[in-house]
């Protein structure tokens, strides 16, 4: 039996094989005792505010928006060490996997931001890492596995399937089922079975507890709406998680339309809503009328996922949270006009939150406050990007 | 009786084990998937583990998993899956068939409507791979009402309230994993230890069939002498496929004298 609820509503779940169970129950075990050991909050917190840069700074927009009854507001991920919120949850998870007695991580990831995230907690924390990485995401990124390389880790490319980020998923899942006893499997999101949802997101709720406290000391009231990006949503999710129960936040989540959601060339699994399972959570995923699991696309990699965390499903179901999707057209445009306004250059992820605030900020006709998490930078991006701007001028 | 049930009382007769082969139905495509299953059971297969191929299998190795794209690739479907069973059952009236798939095949078509069209063609038993004891129950009891037997998992280290949750649950047989990891014939399964199979024995649970990294006739003896009732092999098998796919005679000749191997060595 598990002790934390491991379902949200019908949502989430462990559809795993019955190999990993054990393995599950160990890491919600020590996730709970992690949570009730100060020496555990402690250390966790020395690394967030002395190696990774916390609390990150919130930024007010100068130029960017125009009209006068909107405040624009940013939360710095950006600025965060690793250069997007991910080294919140991967510190958390390092220090559990020291707990647990194990010495070996494996990570799966699909642009290298997660990979790179997991390198550099390892390097750290002394462990060792080996991340599979889609063979076609390998020859794309080639900085990033770089980088992991640097830091220590073993990238190991997977050609099994259509050698992207679901592939690396059951790759990585694979290999902790035969290595469990030494290996944690770092999970890269708020996705995946219980517990990983759950650890996910209280290794990220700081950025929503800052946010809290930013806001308050800057206007004195809650924000009307906060905004992130959502693929497998844990940046978002981190950002909900302290206003869940303040209902008069909205609480919007922007998924990838690609090149729109009625396309086959997009990842916005609860805006095209089909339920499923996929790596051990019953979801919304995008699948074909038989099950089979299918592509996603979106031109930013952290966003290329079918399928999303069960919260934001639960969330999205009993109305708590609202799910909108932006294309790769309106996301560029965001990612430039945040460069030229602001001198700010945000990864493309969060560049679709962006451009949703934006679209929110034209409409709103009384004051408003909205703050979009800025989950990450964009130098990652500078290439790809490069590459479009260029194809189209 | 259950055609497991029916199977398990004449090997005792005989004083047998099982020998159940594994392959991926539709692979490579469905004409030659009928004949390969036909060769199987013609060749002495006592009863048939059949996988429906799916595009994200987690629990499977680089053999299965290659084997669900080949038939992928030749756009099989669930639908086609059970046409082929249909044809064996009208061929084979009394061989056990059991399903080995995943989850979201059976969530999608939704779970009652999935489970009555596996028991129309004929199908035994089902198995999911990632459906562990912890999320099974639902599927459990719409098999319950489908005349389908909830095939259960034991893994090497299943703790005794596992043991003791199959046993009260299980039905057809046991699917005892020979060792951690995924589907393979790359690993050898471990025999296992007296002790679980005493266990089992102690909790009841249906006959332990053994799985995960068998090809050898050693092993299907090995199982048979440390107490499980037989044993699946599903790499090995498929890779007989996977090596003759430009020859099928070739290929079909290969499985039958695998099969016709692994069951000699089930004689006790």
């Amino acid at each position: 039996m598990n002790h934390l609820n491991s379902k949200f509503g019908e949502y989430g779940g462990m559809y795993v094989p019955e190999l990993l169970i054990p393995a599950l129950d160990q890491l919600e075990q020590a996730f709970i005792d992690a949570q009730n050991d100060p020496s555990f909050i402690e250390e966790f917190n020395g690394l967030l505010k002395d190696y990774a840069g916390r609390p990150t700074s919130m930024t007010l927009t100068k130029n960017l928006v125009s009209n006068p009854n909107v405040k624009l507001y940013l939360k710095r991920e950006d600025l965060l060490h690793g250069g997007a919120h991910k080294t919140n949850q991967v510190l958390g998870q390092a220090i559990l996997t020291k707990r647990m007695g194990k010495t070996e991580v494996i990570a799966e990831t699909g642009a290298g931001q997660h990979g790179v995230a997991t390198a550099l907690a390892c390097a750290l924390m002394g462990l060792k890492a080996r991340i599979y990485m889609g063979a076609k995401d390998v020859e794309r990124q080639a900085p990033n596995v770089f980088r992991m390389r640097l830091m220590g880790a073993e990238v190991i490319p997977v050609n099994a399937g259509s050698g992207t980020l679901k592939d690396a998923v059951n790759e990585a899942m694979r290999d902790w089922s035969a290595t469990y006893d030494k290996a944690h499997y770092l999970l890269g999101t708020a996705a995946g079975p219980h517990p990983f949802p759950t650890i996910v997101r209280e290794f990220h709720r700081m950025i929503g507890e800052e946010t809290r406290a930013q806001i308050m000391e800057k206007e004195g009231r809650l924000p009307d709406a906060v905004v992130a990006c959502v693929g497998g949503g844990s940046n978002a999710i981190g950002m909900f998680a302290d206003f869940i129960d303040e209902p008069s936040v909205k609480l919007i989540g922007v998924e990838p339309a690609g090149k729109g959601i009625h396309t086959p060339d997009h990842g916005a699994a609860i805006c095209t809503g089909s339920k499923g399972v996929l790596h051990g959570a019953y979801s919304y995923i995008m699948q074909d009328s038989d099950g089979q699991i299918e592509e996603s696309y979106s031109v930013s990699a952290g966003l290329d996922y079918p399928a999303v965390g069960p919260q934001h499903a639960h969330l999205h179901d009993i109305g708590r949270a609202e799910y909108a999707a932006v294309t790769d057209e309106e996301a560029l445009n965001a990612f430039q006009l945040l460069a030229r306004k602001e001198g700010i250059i945000p990864a493309l992820e969060s560049s679709h939150a962006l451009a949703h605030a934006l679209n929110m900020a034209d409409e709103a006709d009384k004051e408003t406050i909205i703050v979009v998490n800025l989950s990450g930078r964009g130098d990652k991006d500078l290439a790809h990007v490069y590459n479009i701007l260029g194809e189209q001028k | 009786m259950s055609r497991y049930q029916h199977m398990f009382a004449r090997l005792n007769d005989a004083n047998q084990g099982a020998f159940v082969p594994f392959v991926m139905l539709g692979d490579p495509d469905k004409q030659t998937s009928f004949e390969i299953i036909k060769t199987l059971v013609e060749s002495g297969a006592d009863a048939l583990e059949l996988g429906i191929p799916y595009s994200d299998p987690i629990a499977d190795g680089p053999t299965i998993q290659k084997a669900s794209i080949r038939a992928l690739n030749n756009k099989i479907t669930p639908a086609d899956c059970f046409e082929v069973i249909k044809q064996i059952r009208a061929q084979f009236p009394d061989v056990p068939i059991g399903l080995l798939l995943y989850s979201n095949l059976v969530i999608k078509r939704g779970l009652t409507e999935f489970y009555q069209a596996a028991s129309d063609a004929g199908v035994d038993s089902i198995l999911i791979a990632d459906v562990p004891l912890r999320e099974a129950q639902r599927f459990i009891d719409v098999a319950k009402n489908t005349s389908i037997d909830q095939i259960l998992l034991a893994p090497p280290n299943a703790s005794d309230e596992t043991l003791a949750e199959i046993g009260a649950k299980s039905a057809g047989y046991t699917y005892l994993l020979g060792r951690a990891g995924v589907t393979g014939a790359e690993t050898a399964a471990n025999i296992p230890a007296d002790e679980l199979i005493a266990k089992l024995t102690q909790y009841k649970v249906a006959p332990p069939l053994l799985g995960f990294g068998i090809s050898k006739p050693e092993q299907v003896k090995e199982a048979i002498k440390a107490g499980a009732a037989g044993a699946i092999s599903g790499s090995a098998t498929v890779n007989i496929i996977a090596e003759n796919l430009d020859d099928q005679k070739a290929m079909l000749e290969k499985l039958a004298s695998f099969v016709t191997e692994m069951k000699a060595a089930t004689q006790k």
